[in-house]
Order: structure tokens, then C-alpha cells, then sequence
């Protein structure tokens, strides 16, 4: 018998791993930063690592198909004349004409205003799509002011200013030449093909203090019937969500770093931010502090994917969510009937984020007539419809066997947390325990 | 002529009222007492008024204004005719933080100075300061034109598009990307229309120089990283 001095096996890095070292062979091949669309890609504490306990000796259900349990949300009772009411506690995001086309932008109107809800627009202006197709129509003010008018800013069912969002918190927006088709150039005053570069700050205020005055002015425009909705990325919530307050916002939109963009660097994305799990209850403190939990409304968003995850939000205190990666998914986003396009693209049906190119084979995030044809935005809006539909069923499901009639009424109580990170950012006790890190002993 | 005492009358009636013109009204002449420093007086306003203001306003005087002429017998505060579609704006004194700021038509003239962002973002409005203006004027100016008949501050036109840009006085310095350019013949013709229009005489269009976008940051290279 032949003996072999035993060896030791081939050893790959943790820290040198796969993607570590092929992102450092793309830099020193191209010199230039890695620009993606879409939210973190990284595994962060997410509402999976929640449950709800459910009714049990002390906790009295509701009967699944009898006893109604309550969805609906109204937004903007703070200040402004004219209040949203929507059916479903589920809103759609602000996304951009120009980062998206606009059968995608007409498909979304059509799915939100199906299911009760509100759509949103982006930076770039308001199209007449999105505004025919969706009954509420939330108008983004941000700092480019792309396409800002006050014709469209009373036409708008309320008015959100950005003041950041989750994927860049800090960060301004990005579209690349490719996607500057003459109809966008025109909306946005830029000659086509340059690389549009929207401000990360706003051009005429600076801090809480103005952006009161601010709003003020928004609000003498507009004869304060609109609500007003300040939009922050998940990076100080309990600061951002009271200063938001202070500055006179109706309602606060948090977005987590889960929550996608058309397109930024990807050590933005995957650095920059907290998830959206931890920045809930924060927000949440701080409404309450101020005695404004449930009079300006919390929107969160960033990651939100189920029913499940929609209940677990407003179990922490949130009023609404707002989902935009997940939307585009339901319109037909990386679908795998295409997997043979993405390939060619050099990725697969699920990876693909290079919104910022343009060459979306399912004409979502495009300006290319021909695969913007491709969406039919019928179809599309009905598959939106049909899952904001089962995402309510499931939420409203959860919140029976909780044994609540109502969404709203979902409370932490409800829940306990798989691990003590979770338990620690959701304020909740680790699963078969009483203890909630930073908040009560083991 | 209808007037407003913002002494004894509140700012929401005012605007109301700017806002909701009688359709075939003849009395477009307003006048509005007492201003005191108030913020976002006159804006969102979109008929053909000739409103007076009698003293000195704080932000966002004539905000996204659109076909209206604001006169102010004072100065302005941060923001004034932010976002102006059309129309025109006159602050007879001096004018705060980011004067026009993203403003897509009309005019606005200052006969005074103004500070730092005149002119930011700036996306068809023209804008006349007979005065000096601040640091980081025109930044990231997509269209539309500035005439400075004084000096300009710091980094003048920093990130330009195709914003056009006079100035009669000194540059303290250059913004990225922005560059002085030949004053051809179609620009002394723009920048006299200009002038005329703001009432500005005892001026010649040659004592003007122009600056523009370099137009070398339009499309993202490596190259030329040190410039962001």
C-alpha cells in the first residue's frame, strides 16, 4: 500500500471570499465603482426573524371568514383639509418616470388604484400615465426638483418630500445617459444621454428649521388641503422621526436599507443605513414621546415582501407600509421566463440589477420603446392587484388568530424574536423568554 | 385695488385669495401691507397680477409664481420665486439664500445683492442682480440665464449644464466644469433683451463677460474623479 502524506485541503477565505475577489478584479480592471440598482443584498435581521405568538388561554381569536378585521388607513390627519383614505394599509413607493417606463408607471396606478391604495411618483416629474391610472397619487418633492410645477402639485392627492431613502441615506439620485430617452430629457431641462445627476440636499432649505418654513410654503400653495409626507432613510430614526414631527410632516415615511433604488454605488447600498427592522420601533418611540403615535401617520418600508411582514410592521407601530422592490417583482420584475435574456446580460433571472442600463428584457426599468412594449400594463397592474390582495389576506389573517379586528390594533405583544439581535432592534422578547435586550434582564 | 394688511389679516386668507382670481376680472392690482419679514407671501399665485409688496419678506417670497409680477419694496429672505414658472419678481433691496433657486421661467431681479446659491439648480429662469452675488451661485445650472452686474462669489456656475451666465464684475473663482467663453454676437444680443427687461440702463453689454459649462463632467470618467 502506497502511502500519501495527508494534505492540507484547499482553503478559500472568509474574508477573501468569491465576491470579495472578483469585485477587487472589476475595480482594478475598470477603475470605477460598482453601480446597481435595487436595496441591500446582504442578510441583515429581517421580520423573519419574528413570529407572532398567536390567541392562546389569554388571547381570544377571530373567526377567519366571519369577523371582519379592518385594513383601511387614513393619512394626513394632521394638518391637511383633505385626508387620504385608503382601503389597504399596503402603499406603493415612489418610483421614477425615467427609472422605470411608463407602461411600468401605468401598470402600478393600475394594480395600487385596483387594490384602494396610493401610488407614488419619482424623481422626474409626474407623467399623465401614472396620474390617469392611479386614483391617489402621492407627488415626491426631491432636492432635483425634476419636473416640479404647482399645476401638478395641487393635482396630487398629497405631496412627499425626500429627504432621503433607505438604499442611500445621504445619497442622491443617479441616471445614467443611457436611460435619457428625449421624453425624459425633456421633463428634466437636460440635454439627452448626459448622466443625470440629481442633489443629494435640497437647493433652498437646510435643516428642520427651514424645512418647516418650508412646508408652510408648500402648504399656503397648495391652501393646506394636501397631506404632506417627509420621506428619511433609516439612519437616526428616533432624531429623523422627530424632527420630521417638529418640521410639521403629516406623515412619516421610513425606508430601511433593504428599500431599493434606480441606481447608486454599491458600497452605498450594502454600507450605508440600518435595516429597516431596527429603525421601527425608534420612529416609533419618538412619535410617542411627542404624544403623535397614530396623528402623523408611519409609513414603513424597505424589505417588505408578505402579509406577514406587513403585520409585523404595524405590530411595531407602524400605520402603512409602502412596497417598491416587491411591486416591480409582481409586475413581472427578473422574471425567470427571460432567464435566456438575462444570461446574455451576464447575470440570472432574480440577480439582475443593472437597472441603470436600460436593457430590462422585462421593460420594467427602461426607456426603450421596444421592451417597454413588452409590459402589457393590464396584465401587469392585475398581478399587482391580486398581490397586494393575498398580502392583505395574509396580514388580516394573522391579525385574527392575534385576535384583533382591526390591523391597527396588532401591538408588540404580539410577537416574540428568533434571535437576540432581532430581539434587540424589534424590542421584543427572544423567543421562550422574557427578555428583550437593552430593555430587561436575562 | 384690493389690499392685504398682514398686520391685522392672516397670510393663509392672502393666498386664498391670489389663488382663487374671479375668471374676467379686471382688478388684477393687489397690494399687501406689512409684510414684516413674513415667509411664503404671494406664492403658488397663477393669474396675471401686479402685486406690490410695501416692506421686506422672509422665505420664498413668489414661490413656483407663474404669470404674476411681485414687486417687493424691500428685501427678501432665503428662496425668493423658488421654483417661478413664469412671470416676474422684483426685490428692490437685497436678497437672501438660494434666489431663484430651480426656477423654470420669468424673471426675477434683484437691484440689490444677493447671497451664497443664486440661481441653484436653475432650470430656465432668468435672474438679473445689479448687485454682487454669494458663493456657489448657478450651482448645477441646467438652463436659463444669470447677469451679475457686480462681482461673483467662490465657485461660480460649480457643476454647470447649460445655464448661461454674465458677469460684469469679478469671479472670485470658477466652479467645476465651469468655464469663461467668447462673447459672440447672439450673446450680447440675449444679454441686452435682458437687460431691458430688468429696466437695467447706463450699461453695455460688453463690459460683460461670459462663463458656461465645460461640459467634460456630462458623462461620468475616471479620469476625471478629481473634479468631483
Amino acid at each position: 500500500m502506497t502511502y500519501h502524506n495527508p494534505r492540507t485541503p484547499p482553503r478559500k477565505s472568509w474574508t477573501f471570499d468569491d465576491q470579495t475577489l472578483a469585485e477587487i478584479r472589476r475595480a482594478a480592471a475598470t477603475g470605477i465603482y460598482d453601480i446597481r440598482g435595487a436595496g441591500a443584498k446582504r442578510k441583515l435581521p429581517h421580520f423573519d426573524d419574528l413570529l407572532f405568538l398567536g390567541a392562546s388561554m389569554s388571547r381570544y381569536p377571530l373567526e377567519g371568514y366571519r369577523e371582519r378585521c379592518d385594513t383601511s388607513v387614513d393619512l394626513g390627519t394632521r394638518f391637511a383639509k383633505k385626508p387620504i383614505h385608503l382601503k389597504i394599509p399596503i402603499t406603493i413607493a415612489g418610483m421614477s418616470f425615467g427609472a422605470l417606463s411608463g407602461t411600468a408607471k401605468e401598470a402600478l396606478g393600475r394594480g395600487a388604484s385596483a387594490a384602494g391604495t396610493s401610488t407614488t411618483t419619482g424623481d422626474g416629474g409626474m407623467t399623465n400615465e401614472e396620474r390617469d391610472h392611479s386614483q391617489t397619487l402621492v407627488y415626491q418633492y426631491l432636492p432635483s426638483r425634476y419636473g416640479m410645477n404647482p399645476t401638478d402639485l395641487r393635482r396630487a392627492d398629497a405631496i412627499e418630500i425626500v429627504v432621503g431613502q433607505g438604499a442611500k441615506p445621504g445619497g442622491g439620485g443617479m441616471l445614467l445617459g443611457q436611460k435619457i430617452s428625449d421624453r425624459v430629457a425633456q421633463m428634466r431641462n437636460l440635454p439627452k444621454g448626459i448622466d443625470q445627476r440629481s442633489a443629494c440636499r435640497h437647493p433652498d432649505w437646510t435643516g428642520p428649521d427651514d424645512l418647516e418654513i418650508k412646508i408652510m410654503e408648500i402648504r399656503e400653495i397648495t391652501d393646506w388641503e394636501k397631506p404632506i409626507y417627509i420621506k428619511v432613510g433609516g439612519a437616526r430614526p428616533y432624531y429623523d422621526t422627530a424632527l420630521a414631527v417638529k418640521a410639521g410632516a403629516d406623515v412619516v415615511v421610513l425606508d430601511g436599507m433593504q428599500g431599493g433604488t434606480a441606481a447608486t454605488q454599491d458600497v452605498f447600498i450594502e454600507n450605508v443605513g440600518q435595516p429597516t427592522l431596527a429603525c421601527i420601533r425608534p420612529a416609533v418611540q419618538a412619535l410617542q414621546d411627542l404624544g403623535m403615535h397614530r396623528k402623523v401617520q408611519l409609513i414603513v418600508s424597505g424589505g417588505i415582501r408578505s402579509g406577514a411582514d406587513v403585520a409585523k410592521a404595524m405590530a411595531l407601530g407602524a400605520d402603512a407600509v409602502s412596497i417598491g422592490s416587491a411591486a416591480m417583482v409582481a409586475l413581472g420584475d427578473n422574471d425567470p421566463q427571460y432567464e435566456e435574456e438575462y444570461n446574455r446580460l451576464g447575470t440570472t433571472a432574480g440577480a439582475y440589477d443593472d437597472w441603470h442600463e436600460g436593457k430590462d428584457p422585462a421593460g420594467i426599468t427602461t426607456q426603450d420603446p421596444e421592451l417597454a412594449a413588452r409590459l402589457d400594463p393590464v396584465a401587469a397592474g392585475r398581478r399587482l392587484a391580486n398581490y397586494l390582495k393575498v398580502m392583505t389576506l395574509e396580514a388580516q389573517t394573522i391579525a385574527r388568530a392575534c385576535g384583533h379586528n382591526d390591523l391597527h390594533n396588532l401591538e408588540p405583544e404580539d410577537l416574540c424574536a428568533l434571535t437576540i439581535e432581532a430581539a434587540a432592534m424589534a424590542q421584543v422578547p427572544l423567543a421562550g423568554t422574557e427578555w428583550i435586550p437593552g430593555k430587561t434582564r436575562f | 385695488m384690493p389690499t392685504f394688511d398682514l398686520a391685522t389679516q392672516d397670510l393663509r386668507d392672502l393666498n386664498k385669495a391670489l389663488h382663487t382670481i374671479p375668471a374676467g376680472t379686471n382688478d388684477l392690482d393687489y397690494e399687501i401691507l406689512n409684510p414684516r419679514g413674513s415667509h411664503a407671501v404671494a406664492v403658488g399665485c397663477s393669474d396675471p397680477l401686479n402685486i406690490s409688496v410695501k416692506g421686506p419678506v422672509g422665505y420664498y417670497c413668489g414661490g413656483m409664481n407663474a404669470e404674476a409680477t411681485i414687486t417687493v419694496k424691500g428685501s427678501a429672505g432665503p428662496g425668493v420665486a423658488e421654483n417661478m414658472m413664469s412671470g416676474m419678481v422684483v426685490i428692490e433691496g437685497d436678497a437672501s439664500q438660494y434666489a431663484g433657486a430651480t426656477g423654470r421661467g420669468g424673471m426675477l431681479v434683484i437691484r440689490g445683492n444677493a447671497a451664497s446659491r443664486c440661481g441653484i439648480s436653475m432650470k430656465g429662469i432668468d435672474i438679473v442682480v445689479e448687485g454682487n452675488i454669494g458663493h456657489m451661485s448657478a450651482f448645477m445650472g441646467q438652463s436659463g440665464h444669470l447677469v451679475v452686474l457686480g462681482d461673483a462669489g467662490e465657485a461660480l456656475g460649480d457643476s454647470l449644464y447649460e445655464a448661461k451666465l454674465f458677469v460684469r464684475g469679478t469671479v472670485k473663482s470658477l466652479g467645476a466644469d465651469c468655464i469663461e467663453k467668447e462673447m459672440r454676437p447672439e450673446h450680447h444680443e440675449t444679454l441686452a433683451r435682458l437687460l431691458e427687461k430688468a429696466g437695467v440702463t447706463g450699461v453695455e453689454t460688453s463690459e460683460f463677460k461670459r462663463y458656461g459649462s465645460a461640459r467634460t463632467l456630462y458623462n461620468f470618467n475616471i479620469d476625471n474623479a478629481d473634479a468631483y
